[in-house]
């Protein structure tokens, strides 16, 4: 294996070897690299941190500010479960193949079961339970009132996959729409109606 | 004698029955809201996970738990009953330990520091492969079934005379098609796995199982843990899928309550996603070899079948009995069923469970029938119905099969789009073609107990222990007691999902919309019942000349003589009514009934390059007697049609002949249909008054058989050519391809 080194706008480098040693809820407790303001809250240091152990983190949460305590190896999707009594993410799969665990990272759509609590440090993350409410989102409302669920245990990773497709392409077409959201997987068989739900958002233009 | 004391509304004067409305719960499991027991997070919770077996079949010589009992956060290890040193496991993925631990890592981490030492044994799992399953003395005679319409003489050997009867039969056909079938075993692959979070309050257990058997769960885990059954709650307020498999507390429900017991922690114990297939349940595969003869109109004279199946390593597989041929009766046959054992989980009823299969081995030779003729397949099929004084089929009346084949051929636009086997015009690489299947289904209903409770506020509120697989049971209660009452379904509150609630049947079957729509039509007439005579005291009228609707109770033809809803309860005085609606499966009763027929139409388009199937359009047409909650039954239809997309086209369970290894379970291995794999779907409820006058009949299983057959059919048609095995891979495509081209 080759190491890489991933980089974005505004982060350092880490080690893909490391980050993928590190990943995952069945990885081994390892060491893990990352940014340093990402594992230490106090610290602003610009360079790679290693993490060992728990570690108190926050995480900006559906707007707001949650410290949390965590492994390297604890996934967003545990922490989200486990300790901010946000269930509406599913542990369908651990490889985001099902895309049941699906939440917004800085506005895209990822699965929590794939990212690291540790990796999300600083960014802003939506999980399904923020579209809910008194007043809820318009892909919700299209969900209800095209029956586009049954069982629901899918749903709400695909409630998000939905919204996130739309946000990014508001005037999709019925063709886009069945070949943009392939990345969610349904057991009880309820795509046909989740297409008119999602065709219905785009006419209200929501 | 059916109780006539019950009935419903005629057709066109219902007000919430039959109605489009949203299900009650659905925000709530929209934005996530809802809990499934995957969800339930208990104060101090455990997470325990298990190891599954690595080999298919072996045994253990030892286990050694010491090193995964020193990871820090690990605090119980656990060993299966059946994991002793010395037991025979005979299928990969068995249960072996579980870690119970202060979190996932920290058991998972456990896992791995276990150190058990196996004996590998002789495998089998290719039970696709008679010949080699014969070899391997795996093969075992599953039973059969043969008749003839002629009687042997009293003087006749009886084998004899029906070898003969056979060998006179075939001669006389004018048509023989003889051919080879198949369907591989699948999975359940409930997207929430199997599993339960279970508490001990001293002696009395607290289960939270994901389950689609509420009411009989207690007694499984009573039984298991030999504590008393009214000891122990069990609790499934949403499951998340549930289609067959999910009717036990399953022995690592057990586990989990003794782990719970042993550390006085709650205990998570979900299957992985792994385990879930392997363990979970899967559907037996089935392969059929068949000569079958018909005369010059196709109508088929004699049948003569053999198929092999697989239940797994325990026994099981597709049975013979009332399904093969499926629907089709001919007045001729021998049919004859055998077993072989594999090294692979063990089988779970599957949504109508040996219907799909049987549809999908043998409606598909009465299609190659159709394509020896020449012949619209959509007329031979109609010519091997019969009529409903000299049937030729089981189920359903050919005069509602007649009927629903010329709607759905309206709907598919069957005349227009036909052409014969194989003759289609190509657009460039790509064929079309269109089949069609029909199915049967009982949908009985099941056992039910409720109890209605109506407030002096006019509140209303019924306890059953019933469940909500996510068909909208829910949603259907409320719209019956609405009905019944005359009032919004919105406001009625429906609890169920307790052991502790009065009992109702396990969803199974299609048994339950009938069920819940008894005892809740039932103990909502009962309560109305009473409101009316104290409305009828204080208007002084006579009680039967009121009716309850659109929110109050009036004297019929009279609405200025009346009460709302709440001035009508506020009569009942200081304590809620409380009446308990009870139905007894097998009663007769005007309220339900039993026995559905469809019929399925599947266009699809075929590239003879690629092998690539796609569903271009598919037609359900289904009768289910009276419809209760009408979106939310499109909705299990359109669902059917996909599950039955997904294991014509995608679905298998791939084992690897030396091993046994299960290979493909996982979901990015395990092919399901996606979103955009779907085509356009056009679901049609066939509900005459000679139907909707039934009564309510379930729907869960029936939609689901004919998808398989149907798209096989299409294929078949498109191409000219069988592709013999589902699901119609792109590889089993281009092998049926090339095996005609060189042929």
């Amino acid at each position: 294996m080759t190491e890489s080194t991933i980089k974005g706008p505004g982060d350092p480098g880490f080690s893909r070897r490391e980050f993928l040693r590190g990943s995952g809820a069945v990885a081994a407790a390892t060491a893990l690299q990352t940014h340093a303001a990402a594992a230490n809250q106090e610290g602003q240091a610009a360079g790679p941190a290693i993490v060992r152990g728990e570690t108190t983190i926050t995480l900006q949460v559906n707007g707001e500010s949650k410290k949390v305590t965590v492994e390297p190896r604890t996934t967003l999707l545990e922490v989200l479960r486990t300790q901010l009594e946000l269930t509406g993410a599913k542990p369908i799969s651990h490889d985001g193949s099902s895309g049941g665990s699906t939440v917004m990272v800085d506005g895209k759509p990822m699965s929590a079961s794939t990212l690291l609590a540790v990796a999300v440090v600083g960014k802003k993350i939506q999980t399904v339970e923020s579209l809910g409410g008194a007043k809820p989102d318009a892909v919700v409302k299209a969900f209800v009132e095209h029956d586009a669920l049954q069982c629901g245990f899918c749903t709400p990773g695909f409630v998000m996959a939905v919204r996130a497709f739309l946000d990014k392409n508001p005037q999709a077409t019925e063709a886009e729409i069945r070949g943009g959201l392939n990345g969610n997987i349904c057991r009880c068989g309820t795509y046909a109606n989740i297409i008119q739900a999602a065709i219905a958002v785009v006419k209200g233009g929501k | 004698m059916a109780d006539n004391s019950y009935s419903w509304p005629k057709a066109g004067e219902t007000s919430s029955l039959g109605k489009r409305v949203n299900r009650i719960d659905g925000v709530e499991k929209a934005s996530g809201r809802a809990k499934y027991t995957y969800d339930i997070q208990l104060p101090k919770q455990l997470i325990a996970r298990a190891l599954g077996c690595p080999h298919a079949h072996c045994k253990i010589v030892s286990i050694d738990t010491s090193a995964a009992e020193k990871v820090p956060g690990v605090v119980h290890v656990y060993i299966f009953p059946h994991a002793k040193p010395g037991s025979e496991i005979e299928w990969q993925g068995e249960l072996l330990v579980a870690v119970a631990a202060e979190s996932e890592g920290a058991a998972v981490e456990g896992l791995s520091k276990l150190k058990i030492q196996y004996e590998k044994l002789d495998v089998f799992v290719d039970d696709a492969n008679l010949a080699a399953a014969q070899a391997a003395k795996r093969a075992s005679k599953g039973g059969g079934k043969e008749q003839t319409e002629r009687e042997p003489g009293d003087d006749d050997d009886e084998k004899e005379f029906v070898n003969a009867e056979f060998a006179r039969l075939f001669k006389e056909s004018k048509h023989i098609v003889e051919g080879f079938y198949g369907i591989d075993a699948i999975t359940h692959c409930c997207l929430e796995p199997h599993g339960s979070t279970v508490t001990w309050n001293g002696d009395k257990l607290l289960a939270y199982l994901s389950t689609q058997n509420v009411s009989g769960t207690d007694e499984g885990f009573a039984d298991g843990l030999k504590i008393a059954a009214d000891d122990v709650e069990v609790r499934c307020e949403h499951i998340g899928g549930g289609f067959g498999s999910k009717f036990a507390a399953d022995y690592w429900g057990l586990a989990a309550a003794q782990i719970s017991k042993a550390t006085g922690r709650p205990v998570k114990l979900m299957l992985d996603r792994d385990q879930e297939l392997k363990l979970g349940g899967n559907r037996p595969s089935a392969y059929l070899k068949v000569k079958l003869g018909a005369d010059a109109d196709g109508v088929i004279k004699v049948w003569d079948s053999e198929h092999w199946t697989t239940g797994g390593a325990v026994g099981g597989g597709v049975t013979h009995n009332g399904v093969i041929p499926y629907v089709f009766e001919p007045k001729n046959y021998r049919r004859s069923q055998i077993n072989i054992k594999t090294n692979l989980g063990p089988q779970r009823a599957w949504r109508a469970p040996n219907h799909p299969q049987a549809c999908a081995i043998t409606q598909t030779a009465i299609d190659d029938l159709a394509a020896r003729m020449g012949a619209d397949s959509m007329e031979i099929f109609l010519r091997n119905l019969g009529t409903d004084e000299a049937r030729r089929i089981g189920g359903a009346k050919p005069s509602v099969y007649k009927a629903e084949i010329e709607l759905a051929a309206k709907l598919m636009d069957w005349k227009a789009k036909w052409h014969p086997h194989g003759k289609g015009t190509a657009k460039g690489s790509i064929v079309d073609g269109l089949g069609m299947a029909l199915h049967t289904w009982g949908g009985g209903a099941n056992d039910s107990n409720c109890n209605l409770k109506i407030y002096p506020d006019g509140g209303v509120e019924t306890f059953c222990g019933t469940q909500d697989l996510g068909v909208g049971t829910r949603t259907a209660i409320a719209l019956v007691l609405a009905e019944t009452l005359g009032i919004p379904y919105t406001g009625i509150k429906v609890n169920i999902g307790s052991s502790k609630l009065p009992v109702s049947g396990p969803s199974g079957g299609s048994t339950t919309i009938g069920g819940v729509s008894e005892s809740h039509r039932r103990a909502a007439t009962d309560a109305l019942a009473k409101i009316n005579d104290l409305v009828a005291k204080k208007l002084g009228v006579a009680a039967d000349t009121l009716v309850a609707a659109n929110g109050r109770i009036s004297v019929k033809g009279q609405p200025d003589k009346s009460l709302s809803w709440k001035e009508a309860c506020n009569l009942i005085g200081m304590r809620p009514l409380e009446v308990t609606g009870s139905f007894k499966r097998g009663t007769p009763s005007p309220l339900s009934n039993a026995t559905v027929g469809g019929v399925q139409m599947a266009h699809v388009l075929v590239d003879k390059d690629t092998g690539v199937v796609k569903i271009n359009k598919f037609v359900a047409v289904q009768d289910m007697g009276l419809v209760v909650a009408r979106k939310q039954a499109e909705s299990q239809i359109y669902g059917a049609i996909i599950m039955g997309i997904a294991y014509s086209l995608f679905e298998q369970r791939i084992a690897d002949s030396a091993s046994g290894a299960f290979l493909n379970s996982e979901l990015r291995d395990y092919k399901l249909a996606r979103l955009g794999d779907i085509g356009d779907i056009v679901v049609e409820i066939y509900e005459p008054e000679s139907e909707r006058s039934r009564g309510v009949i379930g729907l869960g299983e029936p939609p689901v058989i004919s998808p398989g057959a149907a798209i096989s059919n299409a294929v078949a048609n498109a191409l000219g050519v069988r592709v013999p095995v589902l699901p119609l891979t792109p590889q089993r495509v281009l092998e049926a391809v090339q095996k005609a081209g060189r042929a």
